[in-house]
């Protein structure tokens, strides 16, 4: 079984100190331990921003791509092999701007992964601009006046997309965002936790003080999971008070599930040498 | 009497069921010994508009379209007015007399001879949707060319559903007797056309287009994934492969997007199967940052670029050769790539496996480009030798555990470049890829001298590549070794080339041809030979600005005499470009 000392890598950690990514640096690798998983059996993907160097920083298989292009290369490998965990990571940038037309699909797909937003409501590796989920009027440079666009809500998103495991978690409580990890991974279909991940460089509204003023635990007040329209509610909800846990899970077959050729198997094992094609060839004379 | 040698059309709306009965006729044309080609026109919509379909069919071997029509199906009296100067001097229409009108007089031109058949009466007759009037004109056309009915009902049977096939053989018949019976006197003269079963049979060929042979290569060569978004004229492979998705345990994903596709096909090749993606250009722009990210993570994935003609969405349903220096170059910094171009339904097929074994040998994008011509045209051909392309999965270990002493490394730098590819999920390794330039391990880097190190190391495998190319086919050379003029080429422009040559060639060796098939990286020996012993060279290339005679002067530092360029949408007709050809002797 994996301890943390086996996750760690030689790789200087370069995010800024008392940045939130380490709390879910700590949540994600404590979950990993918990599961008692492999370390060889898990695949992390990550995109292009602070958070993408979550591959440098944890000893598992792992995919560094793109911007934006998280979830379609973390498809790609779930299905032709189920036996990996995979875990894509993404910013709130990453995923919600460049990446957004992925985010639906992923979710309607029921793709069997965990996906991980690093929301922390700006761009931080471009130092400060404004993202997809930036508080209005919120000051950057590239929104010197205050951003005009009204921020989206992903949670909400994710849960008229027809999410299967739809959460929050706040990196301030590692705790918290262990157990959630934990869930999501046990999650047979599209998990989903967008995670609020205070930027102590270039956000200077959505701080640690800020969160730990405002989050509550749904799971303490006593939310049901299985109650999609108490769950959408419940993702409105913002302002003095906003809801960090599980806002909805339901048991659905993934995608692959859904595949008779494929099921559980894993493809890269398949032999490709002596594929008989003289069906189709003969179809066509 | 003409036997065993015709180019028919069939003409219609959109919708009218054009293409397929150009299908039809021109299988019942090869089950009769006969070699066949056929190619489609169509517009971007779905009803109204005009479309055709040409089947050229003859008992010698062919390689194209004809530049003329013999007998026109015409589902329409567009279809007349359109075609009816492509008509050859003897040639006929087969129409519905009793809705279009045509006097003697005004189709007097080259001598045309009518055959007016009531379509729509029969179908009626038959109590059939108004669709099957193709079939009842298909049956007219046998009958006309006194060909064997029983082929085409066997086709039928073969395609159909045994209710629906029913129905289409009645009206099939309804037709064949009516043509049959030439006393009728509104058929206005004999039709020296006829067509009979051969002997030398091609019953053990296939009727196949560019993407269905691009399609089979794929799932012969071991593809386990394909993910694509509809393109025209991509959308085809995309269709094969969804189809047989459940035979062949392979996953077909219609992505959201080509961004979305290619970064799938990525992941999936990451992890350890073959994957293949295909799109035309729009949709290979959006691919080129995924494209650049695999030449950067060295991770194995075949590419079909089927052009169609641009730029931009240009016409989304005519051919073109635009996107060969894209294809190239596509994608920021330096990278080595393959590019492959099959110029025929053959070479897709086996060009596409090719395609599978050089990627996952050098651990790069490899890069089919078709065009709308090639991927969309059928024609008959030999049955494929399935032994001919084994499978070369290079270094790539499918073992469950890793043996090595050291930990492993994805990027190892290794004398060749090539470094040992294992499957995440491996017992005992990790295996870690980086869009980021990366050291050996995988884990990002901004070191100097490990970027020189890093690039250098995937450009050694160019180098290896460039080597093993030499037991490629990377051109070929047909005709005479010495010839007036030798003609240069790339892709589908090979069949119309290939016809050029035989009207070319007929009295005296006037011409021969080199196909490039490799056009990066580019097979310079090859061509430089070629060039040597050439008297004059021309270019045939459908584009504006003759991007193979780019690549030559790139290359080769030298320029070719002359280019024939088509640019319109349409490829090149045989007589039109031996002509062409004459002009520059």
């Amino acid at each position: 079984m994996v301890t943390l000392e086996d996750l760690r890598t030689p790789k200087k950690n370069t995010w800024c100190p008392g940045c939130g990514n380490f709390g879910i640096l700590r949540a994600f690798t404590s979950a990993l331990v918990q599961l008692g998983v492999e370390k060889d059996q898990v695949v992390i993907v990550s995109g292009i921003g602070c958070h993408g160097k979550m591959v440098n920083y944890v000893d598992v298989n792992g995919f560094h791509g793109i911007h934006g292009r998280v979830l379609p290369l973390a498809t790609g490998i779930e299905l032709t092999k189920p036996s990996l965990t995979v875990v894509g990571f993404a910013g709130d940038a990453d995923c919600y701007d460049e990446g957004w037309g992925h985010f639906s699909h992923a979710i309607r797909r029921n793709i069997d992964m965990t996906l991980i937003v690093h929301d922390n409501m700006v761009l931080g590796l471009t130092t400060g601009q404004t993202t997809a989920t930036s508080q209005k009027g919120f000051k950057t440079k590239s929104t010197p006046h205050g951003s005009i666009a009204s921020p989206l809500n992903p949670v909400m998103h994710a849960l008229v997309s027809n999410g299967t495991f739809v959460a929050r978690g706040y990196s301030g409580d590692v705790k918290h965002l262990t157990s959630l990890i934990v869930e999501a991974i046990k999650h047979e279909g599209f998990s989903f936790i967008d995670v609020f991940q205070p930027c102590v460089t270039f956000n200077y509204l959505n701080t640690f003080d800020w969160y730990k003023a405002r989050v509550y635990k749904l799971q303490e007040e006593g939310h049901d999971v299985t109650d999609r329209q108490m769950a959408l509610k419940k993702s409105m909800e913002w302002g003095e008070r906003i809801p960090i846990g599980i806002f909805y899970q339901e048991e659905s077959p993934s995608y692959r599930e859904s595949l008779p050729q494929i099921k559980d198997i894993n493809l890269t094992e398949t032999s490709i040498e002596n594929i008989d094609i003289d069906p189709i060839l003969q179809s066509m004379t | 009497m003409i036997l065993n040698q015709i180019s028919v059309m069939i003409g219609g709306e959109a919708g009218a069921g054009i293409a397929r009965s150009g299908f039809l006729f021109a299988k019942t044309c090869m089950r009769g010994g006969l070699h066949v080609f056929g190619t489609n026109d169509y517009q971007s919509l779905i009803r109204g508009g005009h479309n055709f379909y040409i089947v050229r069919a003859d008992a010698e071997e062919i390689y194209s379209q004809a530049d003329t029509i013999d007998l026109l199906l015409a589902l329409n009296q567009e279809t007349i007015l359109l075609h009816r100067n492509e008509l050859t001097h003897g040639g006929g229409i087969i129409y519905d007399g009793e809705e279009v009108e045509l006097s003697e007089d005004e189709m007097g031109i080259n001598n045309v001879r009518l055959y007016p058949v009531p379509l729509k009466s029969m179908v009626k007759e038959l109590e059939a949707r108004p669709i099957m009037r193709n079939t009842v004109a298909l049956g007219a056309a046998i009958g006309l060319l006194n060909f064997d009915l029983k082929i085409f009902n066997g086709i039928i049977k073969d395609t159909f559903k045994e209710e629906i096939a029913k129905i289409n053989i009645a009206a099939a018949k309804m037709g064949f007797d009516y043509a049959c019976d030439f006393s009728r006197d509104q058929f206005i003269g004999d039709f020296e056309y006829h067509l009979k079963k051969t002997k030398g049979s091609r019953k053990k060929h296939l009727f196949i287009a560019g993407n269905e042979a691009v399609g089979l290569g794929a799932i012969q060569a071991g593809c386990k994934f394909y993910s694509a978004y509809p393109m025209t004229p991509a959308t085809p492979i995309l269709h094969f492969l969804a189809e047989h998705e459940r035979d062949y345990g392979m996953i077909v994903i219609h992505a959201e997007s080509e961004i979305s596709a290619i970064n799938m096909v990525a992941g999936a090749s990451y992890a350890g199967v073959r994957a293949m993606t295909a799109t035309s250009g729009g949709g290979f722009c959006l691919m080129t940052e995924g494209l650049g990210m695999t030449g950067m993570t060295e991770t194995p994935v075949v590419i079909v670029l089927t052009q169609r003609t641009g730029p931009s969405t240009g016409l989304p349903t005519y051919t073109s050769q635009g996107d060969l220096r894209f294809a190239i170059h596509a994608s920021q910094g330096e990278f080595p790539r393959v590019v492959i171009a099959p110029g025929d339904m053959e070479e897709c097929f086996y060009k596409t496996m090719e395609a599978f074994n050089l990627a996952e040998k050098y651990q790069i994008p490899a890069i089919i480009i078709t065009d709308k011509f090639l991927a969309e045209s059928y024609s008959s051909v030999k049955s494929f030798d399935l032994n001919r392309i084994g499978i070369d999965r290079g270094l790539l270990s499918t073992q469950l555990e890793y043996a090595g002493k050291e930990a492993y490394q994805r990027h190892k730098l290794t004398g060749d470049g090539i470094s040992l590819r294992i499957m995440p999920g491996t017992k005992g390794a990790i295996v870690r890829t980086n869009a980021d330039e990366h050291d050996e391990s995988g884990y990002t880097t901004e070191d100097p001298a490990l970027t020189v190190e890093m690039a250098d190391k995937r450009f050694k495998k160019l180098n290896a590549l460039i080597k093993d190319l030499e037991n490629y086919e990377t051109t070929k050379f047909f005709g005479p070794k010495e010839a007036e003029v030798t003609i240069l080429g790339w892709g589908s422009t090979k069949g119309p080339i290939r016809e050029a040559m035989k009207l070319l060639n007929k009295e005296e060796s006037r011409s021969n041809y080199l196909q490039i098939l490799c056009l990066c990286p580019f097979p310079v020996a090859n061509v430089q030979g070629v060039l040597d012993s050439a008297k004059l060279t021309v270019v045939v290339e459908n584009n504006r600005t003759s991007q193979l005679s780019g690549l030559i002067r790139e290359n080769l530092l030298r320029d070719v005499d002359h280019k024939i360029l088509k640019y319109d949408g349409r490829q090149f007709n045989p007589q039109d470009l031996s002509q062409k050809i004459q002009e520059v002797l």
